[in-house]
């Protein structure tokens, strides 16, 4: 294979976006659907190109490429190198990247139809796939780093992609500030790696560290502060607030960004530095504990959403924490020396990204089928739906597919990674064990909640009065084929991904198709996910049960979990509103402006004032200001003189 | 005394003459901007030809080494954005246009000699020359809030400047000789047992750290950008602090070097209270120059790690700072002056909507306020991960830390603007005209922001080289 060929897969979609913004926008504005085109065309050859390096890398000793790398810059005597890798992680990642993104780039041509920015829409997206497939590639930190800001800057400008909604606008406010709180602990443990190690380079630092060569609690705290990164990135408790409002982005968005792949980043980083990781217990019991936490924590919110998409936020965080959990989990087995070190590394990663992989594709079909109904509802209130099921069969259909795959079932993929991640979660930590089966038990109640109350029973909405969520008129109809394809497509994907050797290709344990139903945990959890549709069906289909008169009886919880627990409320109005604006930024702007003119101002009190124009200089301002200036020396020389 | 070596000096002092005796016949104003750009080429090419020279003159007085020609360049760049975004501005005066863009060439003169001597006495007049024209353009528009930031400036500078000789005096004292080489021979290697020789560098500190704009020094920077005509206010937060923090390196390292362990400490505690000031105060501004006031103390927070870690690698992170800053800075500043010379406003509110009136506008501040924060791809990012380098190599982690959470601090007030300009609602449809002038001038610092952030090496290479002679 040409040492081109990777490099090429990250460079077509950039070179697209370059093409869209630079020339189809300017000059052939009136053609916008070229944009569609040159988008998928770029991203369907990347794929192809993703496919041949999945081909190479699997018939490559050891599952790893070698690839040349390029003097980036100096800095001193280090040297960054701009690389890339190409290993099976690598290879799956971009397979998983390369594939969703053609297909949401689609299914949008349909979607964004007739939108007046559809060519920025595109030109964003093309954008987003080429710094996730850099990050996917990536070999250092540091441009790893670039990238994973990269994917934050085009998520917030797609989440405020219809900015002149108020709601849209604050959500990509708020993803960028939220996600970047976690990127500075990233950002800390990188440069803090560096000065203990001297390198950025990813293999160098796994290698150092397998070898003992880092200490302990540089280690531990270096993985803490990645991890803060990908607890940002991937909306783990407790920076998890952003990703429910970023829906307010057009719905391919929230299936390609928030659901498949940039949400996934952080799954993806604590992978690609999972010796990192393994390397400290602490670290891995961190990853395991947030992760199994989020999973039910998240899953609790998604009970009682009435929004559709929101729904499935709640959810996909919820997946996200299972994801972190696999990670965690066999860390700890690695740490405690339960799992040997040789046969750990590739399993963490394996049980990780597994159900990252599984779960790109039946998540943005999920999505994906929120937008058809969406498209033709114009709401995404599931309270206003139902009886879709005669009106739009292949939505419905694949949705439900979509819906079985997340819950578990056999044989769909979603049943393949989930088992994986639960099984060792019963051998290392069987706390977190015991949270990760109630949460099944919840995901199967809240994905047939919304199943039932969308596609079953009479229609409830009014078809007037919605246009404000998309740009079309709402008729119930199925979508055309442009948007229906590509979820056919994606649900053939969440039958069938969990059979593919992904598992094994990563470096971890496979399950012949049958042997996976000999395991008791397998069917516990099925039972309790049966137990979950047949209390929605009771619910929301067969109305055996009142789901009113049960909100009433579970009142304070309903209203817990509605409220998502009051954490914005605590973020926004208590720390950032009551404590940091009100409270200190307005201190030191009072202590700025008035303390120094104040104390002067009392001396100069009694002077008298003539001239508007010379008054303000004789506040006393420029005294104050001139006297600051000794009192800084004598501070200055007074320091030297206690602490010298 | 090799005049020759002099020549980008006088040139450009030969052009501001020139562009005052144009004032008196010339009809058509623009003119003089045209003019001082294009005379600008004359000392550049000086500077040029003297390039790889490394010599002293004028009994020691004038250094010429790469590290002065850097600066001759920086500056002169400097200058030429600077006028370029002033011509629109300028042609609102009634008189004093010649003299506006005479002053800004003088004030870029002293920057030059600042940058080019070893000798303190040579240090005081430049830094004088630069001084006395800044102040005269700070009060240019004549309005109570100009004359006023002027006479500030002015008062307070006087002040720093009876600070710096006093400090100068004491350093003198010492060592019996006001040039660099024979000072760092004549003093001790520590200032603990030497009280003189502790107030005089403290005293030298104040007195350039009024310049740099350091905190406690700083207090005079919000009110005169404020008050200041906006391509002067890019002036001072840009030049004028690279002049400062030029001669800094020099008296540092060349005559104060023996006890570099005392001053390193000393601006690292320096460099962490003043981002953190700079960045917090600047939360609460409502009026973009303000802000931006605020917003370079805490970027000369930034820079001062370059001096905490007293490295090779921490003299050219600070010099590549210094590039990075100003293409940014000026970027930012232009674009502001291109629309408050419409919108007459400098309230971050009135930014509402900016997007839609002048979406290249909006795109260009926008860039270079996500460059200030220090994202990828942009100039601020390599910056930074370069100064911290530096840091980290020194083991200054603390301070490393403390710079990171500033940075994520400072996003925030960064973001606001961006997010009024871009989510914001327009108050009028009216569009926002630019200058042909004022886009190449913000072209140039775009490209330049874009650049470096993408591909950093070629500059790089440069500011290493331009500190390569310092021991």
């Amino acid at each position: 294979m040409p040492s081109g060929v990777p490099l090429a897969i990250f460079l077509l979609p950039f070179f697209s976006f370059i093409v869209i913004s630079f020339i189809i926008r300017p000059f052939l504005n009136s053609k916008p659907q070229l944009s569609g085109y040159i988008t998928t065309a770029s991203i369907g050859t990347s794929l192809i190109l993703s496919l041949w390096v999945l081909a190479e890398v699997s018939s490559a000793p050891g599952h790893v490429l070698s690839m040349p790398d390029y003097e980036w810059l100096a800095i001193g005597d280090t040297v960054i190198r701009f690389g890339v890798t190409v290993d099976a992680l690598a290879a799956i990642m971009l397979i998983v990247v390369t594939s969703v993104s053609l297909l949401v780039q689609v299914y949008s041509q349909g979607y964004m139809h007739g939108d007046p920015g559809y060519s920025r829409y595109f030109a964003f997206m093309s954008l987003f796939t080429a710094f996730m497939l850099g990050l996917v590639l990536a070999d250092n930190l540091v441009s790893l780093y670039v990238f994973w800001e990269g994917v934050g800057l085009c998520s917030y400008l797609l989440i405020g992609f219809w900015f002149h909604r108020p709601a849209a606008a604050r959500a990509a406010t708020k993803a960028f500030l939220v996600t970047r709180i976690g990127d500075f602990g990233f950002l800390a443990a990188i440069l803090f790696l560096y000065s203990k190690t001297g390198t950025f380079d990813i293999g160098e630092l796994h290698h150092l560290a397998l070898a003992g060569a880092i200490g302990g609690t540089v280690l531990t705290w270096a993985a803490i502060g990645i991890f803060s990164g990908a607890i940002g990135k991937s909306a783990q408790f407790p920076l998890h607030t952003w990703l429910p409002d970023a829906m307010e982005g057009p719905t391919p968005v929230s299936a390609l960004i928030h659901a498949a792949t940039m949400v996934a980043a952080g799954i993806y980083l604590v992978a690609r530095m999972f010796p990192v990781f393994a390397s400290s217990l602490t670290a891995v019991t961190t990853v395991a504990a947030i992760g199994g936490f989020t999973a039910i924590f998240a899953a609790t919110m998604a009970l009682v959403m009435n929004d559709i998409k929101r729904v499935l936020a709640y959810s996909t965080i919820s997946q996200l924490g299972y994801m972190m959990l696999g990670l965690g989990v066999v860390g700890i087995g690695v740490a405690n020396d339960a799992i040997p070190l040789e046969v750990g590394l590739g399993l963490g990663v394996a049980v990780g990204i597994f159900h990252l992989f599984n779960h790109a594709f039946f998540k943005s079909l999920l999505f994906l089928g929120a937008g058809s109904v969406n498209h033709a509802t114009g709401t995404f209130d599931i309270r206003e739906m139902g009886g879709l099921r005669k009106v739009m069969p292949w939505t419905y259909i694949t949705f439900l597919i979509g819906s079985l795959s997340i819950v578990g079932i056999w044989p769909l993929a979603g049943f393949w990674s989930k088992e994986g991640i639960l099984d060792h979660a019963w051998d290392h930590q069987t706390a977190l064990f015991f949270l990760a089966m109630i949460t099944v038990f919840m995901t199967a109640f809240y994905m047939f909640r919304v199943v039932f109350l969308t596609f079953a029973g009479e229609y409830r909405g009014s078809n007037a009065g919605h246009s404000g969520a998309s740009a079309h008129a709402p008729s119930l109809r199925e979508s055309p084929l442009v948007m229906v394809a590509p979820m056919g497509i994606l649900a053939i994907l969440a039958v069938i991904s969990g059979w593919l050797p992904v598992s094994s290709f990563l470096g971890g344990e496979s399950e012949s198709f049958f042997g996976a139903l000999a395991h008791p945990i397998a069917w516990v959890s099925m039972v309790l996910a049966a137990l979950g549709i047949l209390l929605a069906y009771a619910l929301y289909s067969a109305k055996w049960l009142s789901s009113e008169s049960l909100r009433r009886r579970f009142a304070p919880l309903h209203t817990l979990f509605s409220r998502k627990y009051w954490i914005d409320e605590l973020y926004e109005r208590v720390i950032v509103v009551r404590v940091l604006v009100d409270g200190i930024f307005v201190l030191l702007n009072w202590f700025d402006t008035r303390i120094v003119d104040g104390i002067v101002n009392g001396i100069a009190g009694g002077t008298i004032v003539a001239g508007k124009g010379i008054r303000r200089l004789q506040t006393g301002q420029l005294q104050a200001y001139g006297i600051a200036i000794f009192v800084g020396v004598l501070a200055i020389v007074a320091c030297f003189l206690i602490f010298g | 005394m090799n005049v020759y070596l002099l020549s980008p000096a006088i040139s450009l002092c030969g052009l501001a003459i020139v562009v005052i005796l144009l004032d008196l016949f010339l009809k058509r104003k623009w003119i003089l901007g045209a003019v001082s750009v294009a005379g600008l080429i004359v000392p550049a090419a000086f500077t040029l030809a003297l390039w790889g020279r490394e010599e002293t003159s004028f009994n020691g007085m004038l250094a010429v080494d790469e590290f002065s020609l850097f600066f001759n360049l920086f500056f002169l760049v400097c200058a030429a954005l600077v006028i370029l975004a002033s011509m629109d501005y300028v042609s609102k005066f009634r008189a004093f246009q010649g003299e506006y863009y005479a002053l800004v060439l003088l004030a870029a003169t002293g920057m030059m000699l600042m940058a080019s001597t070893r000798e303190l006495i040579s240090v005081y007049v430049a830094l004088e020359l630069t001084g006395i024209s800044l102040y005269a353009l700070t009060g240019f528009l004549k309005d109570p809030k100009s004359s006023e930031a002027s006479l500030k400036y002015l008062l307070l500078g006087a002040v720093a400047s009876a600070v710096l000789l006093y400090g100068m005096a004491m350093v003198f004292g010492l060592s019996g000789s006001t040039h660099f080489k024979d000072i760092a021979a004549a003093i001790p290697g520590d200032v603990m047992g030497n009280p003189a020789l502790l107030m005089g560098m403290v005293l030298l500190v104040a007195g350039f750290g009024f310049k740099i704009a350091t905190v406690p020094f700083q207090m005079w920077v919000p009110d005169v950008y404020e008050g200041a005509p906006t391509p002067i206010t890019a002036y001072l937060s840009v030049a004028s602090k690279a002049a400062g923090f030029a001669v800094i390196l020099r008296v540092f390292y060349e005559a104060l070097g023996p006890v570099s362990l005392d001053w390193g400490m000393m601006f690292g505690v320096l460099a962490a209270i003043t981002m953190t000031l700079g960045n917090v105060v600047a939360i609460a501004q409502t009026n973009i120059k303000r802000m931006l006031g605020y917003s370079s103390i805490a970027q000369a927070g930034y820079l001062m790690i370059g001096l905490a870690a007293v490295s090779a690698l921490g003299r050219s992170g600070l010099v590549f700072f210094l590039i990075a800053y100003a293409f940014t800075n000026l970027g930012a500043f232009i674009a502001i002056i291109a629309i408050s010379n419409k919108t007459n406003s400098d309230l971050i509110s009135d930014y509402s909507g900016m997007a839609k009136r002048a979406p290249l506008l909006a795109l260009a501040l926008g860039l270079c306020l996500i460059s200030l924060i220090g994202i990828p791809p942009t100039a601020g990012f390599m910056a930074k991960i370069y100064i911290f380098n530096a840091a980290v190599d020194h083991d200054l982690m603390w301070l490393v830390i403390v710079a990171v959470v500033n940075t994520a601090i400072s996003a925030y007030y960064y973001l606001r603007v961006v997010r009024v300009m871009f989510l914001g609602a327009p108050l009028s449809e009216e569009a926002v005209p630019s200058s042909g002038a004022l886009r190449a001038a913000l072209s140039v610092a775009c490209i330049g922001v874009l650049l470096l952030g993408v591909y950093p090496w070629a500059l790089l290479k440069i500011a290493e080289t331009a500190v390569s002679m310092f021991p």
